[in-house]
Protein backbone atom coordinates (compact mmCIF):
# COMPACT_ATOMS: atom_id res chain seq x y z
CA UNK A 1 0.00 0.00 0.00
CA UNK A 2 1.48 3.12 -1.38
CA UNK A 3 1.33 6.44 1.01
CA UNK A 4 -1.42 8.41 -0.75
CA UNK A 5 -3.60 5.50 -0.24
CA UNK A 6 -2.56 5.01 3.46
CA UNK A 7 -3.71 8.99 3.95
CA UNK A 8 -6.88 8.68 1.89
CA UNK A 9 -7.88 5.79 4.08
CA UNK A 10 -6.75 6.31 7.37
CA UNK A 11 -5.69 10.07 7.38
CA UNK A 12 -2.45 9.74 9.21
CA UNK A 13 0.84 7.46 9.25
CA UNK A 14 2.67 6.29 11.73
CA UNK A 15 6.71 6.11 12.01
CA UNK A 16 9.76 6.55 14.02
CA UNK A 17 11.59 9.94 14.48
CA UNK A 18 14.83 7.52 13.20
CA UNK A 19 13.20 6.83 9.69
CA UNK A 20 11.52 10.11 9.34
CA UNK A 21 14.85 12.14 10.41
CA UNK A 22 17.00 9.88 8.74
CA UNK A 23 14.99 9.87 5.27
CA UNK A 24 14.71 14.36 5.21
CA UNK A 25 18.39 13.44 5.33
CA UNK A 26 19.22 11.72 2.55
CA UNK A 27 16.89 13.13 0.46
CA UNK A 28 18.46 16.43 0.23
CA UNK A 29 22.28 15.39 0.44
CA UNK A 30 23.78 19.00 -0.26
CA UNK A 31 27.39 18.15 -2.07
CA UNK A 32 30.21 20.59 -1.52
CA UNK A 33 31.96 20.05 -5.49
CA UNK A 34 35.56 19.74 -4.34
CA UNK A 35 36.06 19.60 -7.99
CA UNK A 36 40.28 19.66 -8.13
CA UNK A 37 40.87 18.06 -11.81
CA UNK A 38 39.79 16.26 -14.76
CA UNK A 39 36.90 14.28 -12.76
CA UNK A 40 35.20 17.80 -11.67
CA UNK A 41 34.19 18.18 -15.60
CA UNK A 42 32.23 14.18 -15.08
CA UNK A 43 31.00 15.96 -11.52
CA UNK A 44 29.35 18.99 -13.65
CA UNK A 45 27.78 16.75 -16.10
CA UNK A 46 26.11 15.04 -13.12
CA UNK A 47 24.96 18.40 -12.26
CA UNK A 48 23.46 19.15 -16.01
CA UNK A 49 20.24 18.44 -17.40
CA UNK A 50 21.17 14.72 -18.92
CA UNK A 51 22.09 13.03 -15.67
CA UNK A 52 20.46 15.84 -13.65
CA UNK A 53 21.67 15.42 -9.92
CA UNK A 54 18.32 17.24 -9.43
CA UNK A 55 16.13 13.73 -9.04
CA UNK A 56 18.07 12.85 -5.90
CA UNK A 57 17.81 15.87 -3.89
CA UNK A 58 21.54 17.29 -4.48
CA UNK A 59 21.14 19.51 -7.18
CA UNK A 60 22.05 22.33 -4.76
CA UNK A 61 25.76 22.00 -4.77
CA UNK A 62 26.91 24.57 -2.21
CA UNK A 63 29.83 26.58 -3.16
CA UNK A 64 30.42 27.21 0.95
CA UNK A 65 30.95 24.31 3.23
CA UNK A 66 29.32 25.53 5.49
CA UNK A 67 26.09 24.37 3.83
CA UNK A 68 26.73 21.15 2.81
CA UNK A 69 26.77 16.90 3.96
CA UNK A 70 28.92 15.76 1.15
CA UNK A 71 31.75 15.97 -0.12
CA UNK A 72 32.69 15.09 -3.51
CA UNK A 73 36.34 14.93 -3.92
CA UNK A 74 36.93 15.03 -7.70
CA UNK A 75 40.36 14.77 -8.54
CA UNK A 76 44.22 14.20 -8.32
CA UNK A 77 44.78 15.92 -4.46
CA UNK A 78 48.71 16.62 -4.34
CA UNK A 79 50.02 17.07 -0.76
CA UNK A 80 49.99 21.08 -0.84
CA UNK A 81 46.62 20.49 -1.80
CA UNK A 82 45.61 18.12 0.72
CA UNK A 83 46.08 21.07 3.45
CA UNK A 84 43.02 22.84 1.71
CA UNK A 85 41.05 19.98 1.33
CA UNK A 86 41.01 19.34 5.04
CA UNK A 87 40.35 22.74 5.76
CA UNK A 88 37.45 22.62 4.27
CA UNK A 89 36.10 19.22 4.98
CA UNK A 90 36.91 20.66 8.95
CA UNK A 91 34.37 23.90 8.10
CA UNK A 92 31.40 21.43 7.01
CA UNK A 93 28.81 20.65 9.86
CA UNK A 94 28.56 16.81 11.27
CA UNK A 95 27.05 14.52 10.27
CA UNK A 96 28.91 14.72 6.88
CA UNK A 97 29.88 12.12 4.48
CA UNK A 98 32.95 11.76 1.68
CA UNK A 99 32.99 10.46 -1.78
CA UNK A 100 36.72 9.43 -3.22
CA UNK A 101 35.83 10.15 -6.93
CA UNK A 102 38.28 8.72 -9.73
CA UNK A 103 41.42 6.22 -8.91
CA UNK A 104 43.64 9.72 -8.25
CA UNK A 105 41.59 10.42 -4.79
CA UNK A 106 41.32 6.41 -3.86
CA UNK A 107 45.03 5.43 -4.25
CA UNK A 108 47.03 7.72 -5.97
CA UNK A 109 46.03 6.38 -9.68
CA UNK A 110 48.31 7.15 -12.27
CA UNK A 111 50.48 9.60 -10.81
CA UNK A 112 52.59 6.91 -8.33
CA UNK A 113 55.25 10.16 -7.74
CA UNK A 114 56.41 11.76 -4.87
CA UNK A 115 53.44 14.85 -4.92
CA UNK A 116 50.46 13.06 -5.07
CA UNK A 117 48.48 11.62 -2.13
CA UNK A 118 48.43 8.11 -2.55
CA UNK A 119 44.61 7.86 -1.34
CA UNK A 120 42.65 10.49 0.38
CA UNK A 121 42.13 8.13 2.80
CA UNK A 122 45.23 8.75 4.35
CA UNK A 123 43.93 12.76 5.88
CA UNK A 124 40.08 11.78 5.73
CA UNK A 125 37.58 9.59 6.30
CA UNK A 126 36.00 8.06 3.10
CA UNK A 127 32.27 6.66 2.81
CA UNK A 128 32.72 5.53 -0.91
CA UNK A 129 35.64 4.95 -2.97
CA UNK A 130 35.03 5.69 -6.62
CA UNK A 131 36.44 3.42 -9.36
CA UNK A 132 37.10 5.28 -12.89
CA UNK A 133 39.00 7.42 -14.68
CA UNK A 134 37.00 9.88 -14.33
CA UNK A 135 33.99 7.75 -13.66
CA UNK A 136 30.89 8.03 -15.60
CA UNK A 137 28.18 10.69 -14.35
CA UNK A 138 25.89 7.42 -14.09
CA UNK A 139 28.69 5.71 -11.96
CA UNK A 140 28.47 8.82 -9.26
CA UNK A 141 25.27 8.93 -9.43
CA UNK A 142 24.88 5.02 -8.26
CA UNK A 143 27.84 6.36 -5.64
CA UNK A 144 25.08 9.31 -4.73
CA UNK A 145 22.88 6.24 -4.22
CA UNK A 146 25.04 4.22 -1.78
CA UNK A 147 25.60 7.22 0.54
CA UNK A 148 21.72 7.64 0.48
CA UNK A 149 21.28 4.07 1.67
CA UNK A 150 24.28 4.71 4.55
CA UNK A 151 22.03 7.73 5.76
CA UNK A 152 18.96 5.58 5.32
CA UNK A 153 20.42 3.15 8.06
CA UNK A 154 21.50 6.09 10.49
CA UNK A 155 19.39 6.83 13.93
CA UNK A 156 18.63 10.72 14.82
CA UNK A 157 21.07 10.30 18.12
CA UNK A 158 24.43 8.55 16.41
CA UNK A 159 24.97 12.52 16.01
CA UNK A 160 23.61 14.32 19.01
CA UNK A 161 26.96 14.82 20.95
CA UNK A 162 28.62 15.75 17.36
CA UNK A 163 29.97 19.43 17.34
CA UNK A 164 28.59 22.16 14.68
CA UNK A 165 31.94 22.27 12.92
CA UNK A 166 35.47 20.93 13.96
CA UNK A 167 38.11 23.25 13.97
CA UNK A 168 41.61 22.41 13.73
CA UNK B 1 65.89 30.86 -41.61
CA UNK B 2 68.96 30.99 -38.81
CA UNK B 3 71.58 28.73 -40.30
CA UNK B 4 74.51 27.74 -38.38
CA UNK B 5 77.20 30.19 -40.23
CA UNK B 6 74.94 32.97 -39.80
CA UNK B 7 75.32 32.59 -36.20
CA UNK B 8 78.93 31.45 -35.60
CA UNK B 9 79.50 35.06 -37.55
CA UNK B 10 77.44 37.37 -35.77
CA UNK B 11 78.48 36.08 -32.22
CA UNK B 12 82.11 35.98 -33.27
CA UNK B 13 81.81 39.64 -34.51
CA UNK B 14 80.44 40.43 -31.14
CA UNK B 15 82.66 38.61 -28.72
CA UNK B 16 85.92 37.44 -31.03
CA UNK B 17 87.61 35.77 -27.44
CA UNK B 18 84.85 33.86 -26.75
CA UNK B 19 84.29 29.82 -27.74
CA UNK B 20 81.13 28.80 -28.94
CA UNK B 21 79.77 25.58 -29.57
CA UNK B 22 77.33 24.75 -32.41
CA UNK B 23 75.04 21.69 -32.70
CA UNK B 24 71.94 21.12 -34.93
CA UNK B 25 69.08 18.62 -34.80
CA UNK B 26 66.20 18.78 -37.05
CA UNK B 27 66.62 22.43 -38.28
CA UNK B 28 66.91 24.04 -34.80
CA UNK B 29 70.09 25.10 -33.74
CA UNK B 30 71.51 24.97 -30.01
CA UNK B 31 74.95 27.22 -29.03
CA UNK B 32 76.89 25.97 -26.08
CA UNK B 33 78.77 28.58 -23.74
CA UNK B 34 80.71 29.15 -20.73
CA UNK B 35 78.16 30.48 -18.04
CA UNK B 36 80.30 33.45 -16.76
CA UNK B 37 79.11 35.16 -19.97
CA UNK B 38 75.48 33.92 -20.08
CA UNK B 39 74.10 37.87 -19.59
CA UNK B 40 76.28 39.55 -22.17
CA UNK B 41 75.41 36.77 -24.73
CA UNK B 42 72.23 36.86 -24.43
CA UNK B 43 71.56 40.90 -23.89
CA UNK B 44 73.52 41.02 -27.69
CA UNK B 45 71.34 38.20 -28.56
CA UNK B 46 67.93 40.26 -28.01
CA UNK B 47 69.41 43.95 -29.24
CA UNK B 48 71.70 42.83 -32.43
CA UNK B 49 70.27 43.17 -35.89
CA UNK B 50 69.49 39.67 -37.80
CA UNK B 51 68.95 38.11 -34.14
CA UNK B 52 66.06 40.01 -32.09
CA UNK B 53 65.46 37.17 -30.03
CA UNK B 54 63.18 39.06 -28.02
CA UNK B 55 60.70 35.84 -26.58
CA UNK B 56 62.26 34.00 -23.82
CA UNK B 57 60.35 31.12 -24.32
CA UNK B 58 61.57 28.60 -20.97
CA UNK B 59 64.26 28.07 -19.10
CA UNK B 60 64.91 24.49 -17.68
CA UNK B 61 67.84 22.63 -16.88
CA UNK B 62 68.98 18.87 -17.56
CA UNK B 63 70.68 16.36 -14.87
CA UNK B 64 73.24 14.38 -16.47
CA UNK B 65 73.74 12.78 -12.76
CA UNK B 66 77.28 11.36 -14.22
CA UNK B 67 78.81 14.22 -15.90
CA UNK B 68 81.69 16.18 -14.72
CA UNK B 69 79.78 19.16 -15.35
CA UNK B 70 76.18 17.40 -14.32
CA UNK B 71 73.36 20.24 -14.66
CA UNK B 72 73.37 21.72 -17.97
CA UNK B 73 70.66 25.54 -17.74
CA UNK B 74 68.54 25.49 -21.22
CA UNK B 75 67.20 28.94 -22.73
CA UNK B 76 64.74 28.72 -25.56
CA UNK B 77 64.68 31.53 -27.30
CA UNK B 78 61.98 32.56 -29.85
CA UNK B 79 62.42 36.15 -31.88
CA UNK B 80 59.00 36.88 -32.47
CA UNK B 81 60.07 38.84 -35.54
CA UNK B 82 62.31 36.90 -37.82
CA UNK B 83 60.03 33.55 -36.52
CA UNK B 84 63.44 32.09 -35.47
CA UNK B 85 64.39 29.92 -32.83
CA UNK B 86 67.46 29.47 -30.94
CA UNK B 87 68.46 27.09 -27.84
CA UNK B 88 71.16 28.03 -25.71
CA UNK B 89 72.73 25.79 -23.32
CA UNK B 90 75.40 26.51 -20.52
CA UNK B 91 77.04 23.66 -18.31
CA UNK B 92 76.30 23.78 -14.38
CA UNK B 93 79.11 21.79 -12.13
CA UNK B 94 77.45 20.52 -8.98
CA UNK B 95 79.59 22.14 -6.76
CA UNK B 96 79.38 25.29 -7.50
CA UNK B 97 75.52 25.52 -8.99
CA UNK B 98 74.86 28.68 -9.70
CA UNK B 99 74.35 30.99 -13.09
CA UNK B 100 73.64 34.42 -13.25
CA UNK B 101 70.08 35.76 -13.77
CA UNK B 102 68.70 36.57 -16.95
CA UNK B 103 65.74 38.56 -15.52
CA UNK B 104 67.29 41.62 -16.30
CA UNK B 105 67.16 41.30 -19.73
CA UNK B 106 63.75 39.23 -20.41
CA UNK B 107 61.40 39.90 -17.39
CA UNK B 108 59.91 35.88 -18.32
CA UNK B 109 63.06 34.94 -16.63
CA UNK B 110 61.71 35.39 -13.42
CA UNK B 111 59.43 32.80 -12.95
CA UNK B 112 61.34 30.76 -15.30
CA UNK B 113 64.26 30.64 -13.07
CA UNK B 114 62.39 30.31 -9.56
CA UNK B 115 61.01 26.61 -11.13
CA UNK B 116 64.80 25.78 -12.43
CA UNK B 117 66.06 26.61 -8.73
CA UNK B 118 62.92 24.56 -7.05
CA UNK B 119 63.58 21.21 -9.68
CA UNK B 120 67.03 21.59 -9.57
CA UNK B 121 68.51 23.47 -7.09
CA UNK B 122 70.46 25.50 -9.16
CA UNK B 123 70.55 29.36 -7.61
CA UNK B 124 70.68 32.21 -9.60
CA UNK B 125 72.67 35.29 -9.01
CA UNK B 126 71.50 38.98 -8.61
CA UNK B 127 67.52 37.02 -9.21
CA UNK B 128 65.25 39.72 -7.90
CA UNK B 129 62.54 36.76 -5.72
CA UNK B 130 64.37 33.39 -5.85
CA UNK B 131 61.52 31.20 -4.05
CA UNK B 132 60.33 28.20 -4.40
CA UNK B 133 57.46 27.47 -7.76
CA UNK B 134 55.79 24.85 -7.19
CA UNK B 135 57.03 22.74 -3.86
CA UNK B 136 55.79 23.72 -0.22
CA UNK B 137 58.49 26.96 1.16
CA UNK B 138 60.10 24.16 3.55
CA UNK B 139 60.27 21.47 1.76
CA UNK B 140 64.51 20.53 1.75
CA UNK B 141 65.05 18.70 -1.92
CA UNK B 142 64.91 19.03 -5.75
CA UNK B 143 62.78 16.95 -7.00
CA UNK B 144 64.02 16.65 -10.39
CA UNK B 145 67.58 15.84 -9.63
CA UNK B 146 68.01 12.39 -10.74
CA UNK B 147 69.56 11.25 -7.19
CA UNK B 148 65.91 12.08 -5.74
CA UNK B 149 63.60 9.02 -5.49
CA UNK B 150 60.12 8.89 -7.68
CA UNK B 151 58.31 8.44 -4.23
CA UNK B 152 60.22 11.00 -2.51
CA UNK B 153 61.37 10.26 1.04
CA UNK B 154 58.37 9.53 3.70
CA UNK B 155 57.50 12.59 5.50
CA UNK B 156 59.68 14.99 3.33
CA UNK B 157 56.09 16.78 2.60
CA UNK B 158 53.03 16.96 5.58
CA UNK B 159 49.83 15.45 5.60
CA UNK B 160 47.13 17.23 8.15
CA UNK B 161 46.11 15.55 10.92
CA UNK B 162 43.55 12.99 10.12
Amino acid sequence: MGLEAKLQTDGFITTTIDAMVSWARKSAVWPMPMGISCCGIELMAVGGAKYDIARFGSEVMRFTPRQCDLMIVAGTVTYKMSHVVRKIYDQMPDPKWVIAMGVCTSTGGMYRSYPVVQGIDQFLPVDIYLAGCPPRPDNLLNALMMIQEKIGKTRARDFQDAPLTETN
Amino acid sequence: MLTKEFLSEKLSAGFPELKFEFSEFRDEITVKLSKSFIVTVCDYLKNTEGLQFNYLEDITAIDWARKKERFEVVYILFSIDLKQRLKVKVGVEEKDAKVDSVSVIWKAANWFERETYDMYGITFNDHPDLRRMYMPEEFQHHPLRKDYPLMGHPGDLSLPQK
